[in-house]
């Protein structure tokens, strides 16, 4: 085998700590090597052409690039080696940058290791063997996991560019948070007036089937080619025949119903359409408050409904959608503020979340658009809003910034003044963050023109005393311990990943960090794509975003997903498993540890035996550590080309010695 | 009680003087709930606010000697103090001296080395979790129906709550619930774990007279008659210096300021001056001889809803 070494200088990045020259003419005398040079770019175009031509010139079979990671320019070089006519598999690279150069100043110690990487990477290209991929169909529909804003966003779009979409929704209505705000900064437009018409769109537009009452319960297979269960949980009413009239929420007589579309601060029927938008816009029955549930007697919802759609006997149903990609848009959840013991972490009904007064804020929420605290329904006049509660916190495990929340909150303010001329709002805040197009003059027009006073400081305690509650806290800026006497507090809580977005990132096979947010897949460079093939995200399932992001992410993912499926097929990578089938003895211990269900049982000639599918198969390697026969391998990772690696480093340290 | 309860007891220089009744109190209560307490041989002074402002070491020494003595009696399972400043002091260094470097810095010092088996508690803990508000309703021969108490468990009872590890330290209940217990009211009292002012005192009076004035105008305008505290110098600011308050904030507070384990005592059937009532500046005696008829009161008032009630 004839073999070319190329170490890079990557300008003074590699050859500033490593003797670039040195490392080459080391390589020269390593076992295979026809060729060895130091190149000042190798991804340049002139690098990689100088690659091209040795490769021709001498005859390679094989390249060694010396440089940086394989995930920054593994697929750069490899197409470089195809260009050359080679399997482009036959490539192997050493990281003399992020390994050695970047991490180290000592140039002889460095250039020592550089040596050797060199020389592993020779070691196992020397077994490298060409791989060659397959072609698979692809399912051209694709299912979006959440229908709020983003959700929305990409459902529309998929769907205009002549995609099929399932669009599934948890709750019984699509709209998510953002059909619970009122208004919307910068420009204070109506929420549910510039949402409403896109939820009409999703309700109609003929591409998509809206799933609501609805969540992922499994996933199977791989990019292109998904089933994806979904439960179509009971709602006690046929939507089919419900035609959203409203006559059962009228008399439905259990009026104390929770309501968790209006945050808990109103009551609802037991039978109910959770608002006058909600699309699709059909009934659904809360059982824990229904009292045909709890007694059994009642069911005057079932007497006056016209179309007799109500069905106490519903079943959850099971459905299989198979899907070619699938975006997840689930969205956020408020964290838990009752850790936040200072704030009477719940005690005291005068201290709301900012959702919950967003809802109040409505005219179509609980309190009719008018503002009332909740212990004495009396309007407020002095209303103290509590920034960053459980964001930019690390005492109770939110060290990030949620990001919005300056921005309603500057919203909320002026909303307050224009309910109640006569108010006066307070605002503690550690920053305001306003980066966005008009969002800093925004906030700006709530402290100028509408008079909300800004202290700069946290607040250490609220509680009540005299009918009021007492807001104590700094000012930084002035140096003092100040306390306001407000009749409403209203807590800027910070956000985390919609509930049960760990459970279903396992289903999806996607990563996804400690509070709950959706991991992309680089990220700067692929802020919509997953470490899964075929697998998007979009919203604020990846992390806190305000609508006009919401949207674009949405809009992205479904970009994405429209490249994706602009090619009839989809080249597999195969550095998937591979079974020997002399050497495999049918124990299936490979089956039971792939995480991907890639490994199915099969029958040669009466024995049993493993057979990887290649299509599902990610590459992991984790069935080959644990084949005691060495039967089942891993292409281009196979043990004899670690055990080269391993043996060409021991190799240079018996030499040293 | 299965088992006997038996503690090594840590009085603390404040029960010698200006707590002497809370000493007294504690002794008789715990004596009462069957909790044997056995004094610390030759104990010294725990440091106090002084110590460990200037070298923790040292501080954690005077702790220490404390904490070694009291593991070599036979068979106590806790070292129990009236007093949160000493328990602070005796829990924080022992919670140092996890860390086995700066341990063998302080038993350096020491005749012989701390072992840090037995857990520190202050008599509010060991009274609410190992006799407990159920246990303790039973023994309450005069209910204290009609008492509506301020409960202030002052600032570090319960804070740092890593090292203090009782309670919640932001809305302590360890004490309303006992108080319950013997039939008092615990009204609602968002200071519980407010400063009093502390030692200030002596240096900035009028620190004392701001804080302590507030606690006292909380606990007025939420309806409580007095406050029941846990501590000698939460007690002393807001009993001893309320005339003062009530001058410089121009009050007229006049709230008898109880330990809890003198209102314990009360009802577990003890005399005024068995908890020592008499040492308390402000006078409690009116308020608790009004108490049979508030308590009457309360049932009337109880009646008629209820009768209400049955006639709709």
């Amino acid at each position: 085998m004839k073999i070319g070494v190329f170490v890079c200088h990557c300008g003074s990045n590699i050859a500033g700590t490593v003797d670039v020259v040195q490392v080459a003419e080391a390589a020269k005398s390593m076992p295979e090597v026809a060729f060895a040079k130091d190149t000042m770019y190798a991804c340049s175009e002139p690098g990689q052409q100088g690659i091209i031509d040795a490769i021709k010139e001498m005859g390679l079979d094989g390249a060694v690039v010396a440089s940086c990671t394989p995930r920054m320019h593994g697929s750069t070089f490899m197409r470089t080696v195809a260009r050359a006519g080679l399997n482009p598999y036959m490539f192997e690279m050493a990281n003399i940058r992020e390994h050695v150069s970047w991490i180290g100043k000592d140039k002889v110690a460095n250039t020592r290791k550089a040596i050797d990487l060199v020389r592993m990477a020779v070691a196992k290209l020397a077994q490298n063997k060409p791989l060659y991929s397959q072609s698979f169909s692809i399912n051209k529909r694709v299912m979006i996991i959440g229908g709020g804003v983003a959700g929305i966003q990409a459902a529309l779009d998929c769907a205009d560019g002549g995609l099929q979409v399932v669009l599934v929704e948890k709750t019984t209505t699509i709209g998510g948070k953002m059909a619970k705000l009122d208004k919307t900064f910068p420009t204070v437009d109506c929420s549910s007036c510039i949402l409403g018409p896109r939820m009409v769109d999703v309700a109609q537009h003929p591409n998509i089937t809206l799933h609501a009452s609805a969540e992922v319960d499994e996933v199977f297979g791989y990019v292109g080619n998904y089933q994806v269960e979904v439960r179509k949980k009971a709602t006690y009413v046929n939507w089919k025949t419900c035609t959203g009239c409203g006559a059962c929420m009228e008399k439905c007589p259990s009026k104390k119903s929770k309501d968790p579309f209006n945050e808990l601060i109103g009551t609802t029927t037991a039978i109910n359409i959770p608002f006058p938008q909600a699309i699709p816009k059909r009934a659904s029955i809360d059982r824990d408050s229904c009292i045909k549930f709890k007694t059994g007697k009642c069911g005057i919802c079932a007497k006056v409904c016209p179309t007799k759609a109500i069905d106490y006997d519903q079943q959850d149903e099971m459905i299989t959608e198979e899907v070619g990609a699938i975006i997840a848009a689930t969205g956020f959840d408020l964290m838990d503020w009752h850790v936040y013991g200072q704030y009477g972490a719940g005690r005291y009904p005068d201290v709301i979340t900012s959702l919950q007064y967003e809802r109040m804020l409505s005219a179509s929420g609980p309190t009719g658009g008018h503002i009332k605290r909740p212990s004495d329904k009396k309007e407020p006049k002095t209303i103290v809003f509590i920034q960053c509660v459980g964001s930019r916190d690390k005492s109770v495990g939110r060290p990030y910034c949620t990001g919005f929340c300056c921005m309603y909150t500057a919203k909320q303010a002026i909303l307050t003044k224009d309910h109640i001329p006569d108010s006066e709002s307070y605002v503690f805040y550690m920053d305001i963050r306003a980066p966005g197009k008009m969002y800093d003059e925004f906030t700006r027009r709530a402290m100028e023109e509408y008079g909300a006073k800004y202290i700069r400081g946290r607040v250490s305690m609220v509680y009540p005393q005299d009918g009021k509650m007492i807001v104590r806290g700094v000012d930084t800026l002035a140096g003092a311990q100040v306390e306001v006497e407000a009749d409403l507090v209203v807590l800027a809580v910070g956000a985390e990943g919609a509930a049960g977005s760990a459970q279903l990132a396992e289903k999806l096979r996607i990563s996804y960090d400690s509070y709950g947010f959706f991991m992309e897949g680089h990220p700067k460079l692929k802020p919509v794509e997953t470490n899964t093939a075929g697998v998007y995200l979009a919203g604020c399932a990846q992390g806190p975003k305000d609508i006009p992001s919401s949207v674009a992410q949405g809009s992205a993912a479904a970009a994405k997903v429209l490249s994706l499926f602009s090619k009839d097929q989809l080249q597999s990578d195969p550095q998937v498993s591979k079974v020997d089938l002399k050497r495999c003895v049918g124990c299936m211990k490979c089956a039971i540890t792939c995480p991907f269900g890639a490994i199915k049982e099969t029958e040669v000639r009466g024995e049993i035996k493993a057979q990887v599918i290649e299509t599902i198969c990610q590459g992991c390697g984790i069935c080959t550590s644990t084949c005691r026969q060495g039967a089942i391998q891993l292409q281009n990772f196979t043990d004899n080309q670690i055990l080269a690696e391993v043996n060409a480093l021991l190799s240079s340290e018996t030499e040293e010695a | 009680m299965s088992q006997k309860l038996r503690y090594a007891y840590y009085p603390g220089c404040s029960g010698q003087g200006t707590s002497k009744e809370y000493e007294q109190s504690t002794r008789a209560v715990c004596e009462a709930l069957g909790m044997e307490l056995v004094d610390i041989p030759d104990w010294s002074c725990c440091g106090s606010s002084p110590a460990h402002t200037v070298d923790h070491r040292l501080s954690s020494a005077l702790s220490g000697r404390n904490l070694a003595l009291a593991e070599r009696l036979e068979g106590v399972s806790a070292i129990l103090t009236p007093c949160p400043s000493c328990l602070t002091n005796l829990k924080v260094s022992a919670h140092k001296m996890k860390d086995p470097e700066f341990a063998a810095e302080v038993n350096a010092l020491l005749d012989f080395p701390v072992r840090n088996t037995l857990p520190v508690k202050s008599i509010l803990q060991a009274i609410y979790e190992d006799v407990g508000p159920d246990a303790l309703r039973p023994k309450a021969v005069r209910l204290l129906t009609g008492l509506k108490l301020a409960p202030y468990y002052g600032c570090i009872m319960n804070r740092p709550p890593h090292i203090m590890e009782f309670d919640d330290h932001e809305n302590p209940i360890a004490m309303d619930q006992l108080m319950e217990a013997i039939g008092a009211e615990a009204v609602t009292f968002p200071l519980k774990v407010e400063c009093c002012g502390a030692s200030f005192g002596v240096a900035r009076r009028d620190i004392v007279q701001k804080l302590s004035g507030k606690l006292l105008d909380t606990a007025a305008s939420n309806g409580a008659d007095a406050v029941v505290t846990a501590c000698p110098l939460c007690q002393m600011n807001l009993d001893l210096r309320q005339d003062q308050i009530n001058v410089a904030n121009n009050t007229s507070h006049n709230m008898p300021v109880f330990y809890y384990t003198q209102l314990i005592g009360l009802a577990l059937g003890m005399t005024p001056s068995q908890v020592g009532l008499e040492k308390l500046e402000v006078s409690p005696m009116a308020l608790l001889e009004s108490l049979p008829a508030r308590a009457e009161a309360q049932a009337q008032a109880a009646k008629k809803p209820a009768s209400k009630g049955a006639q709709s």
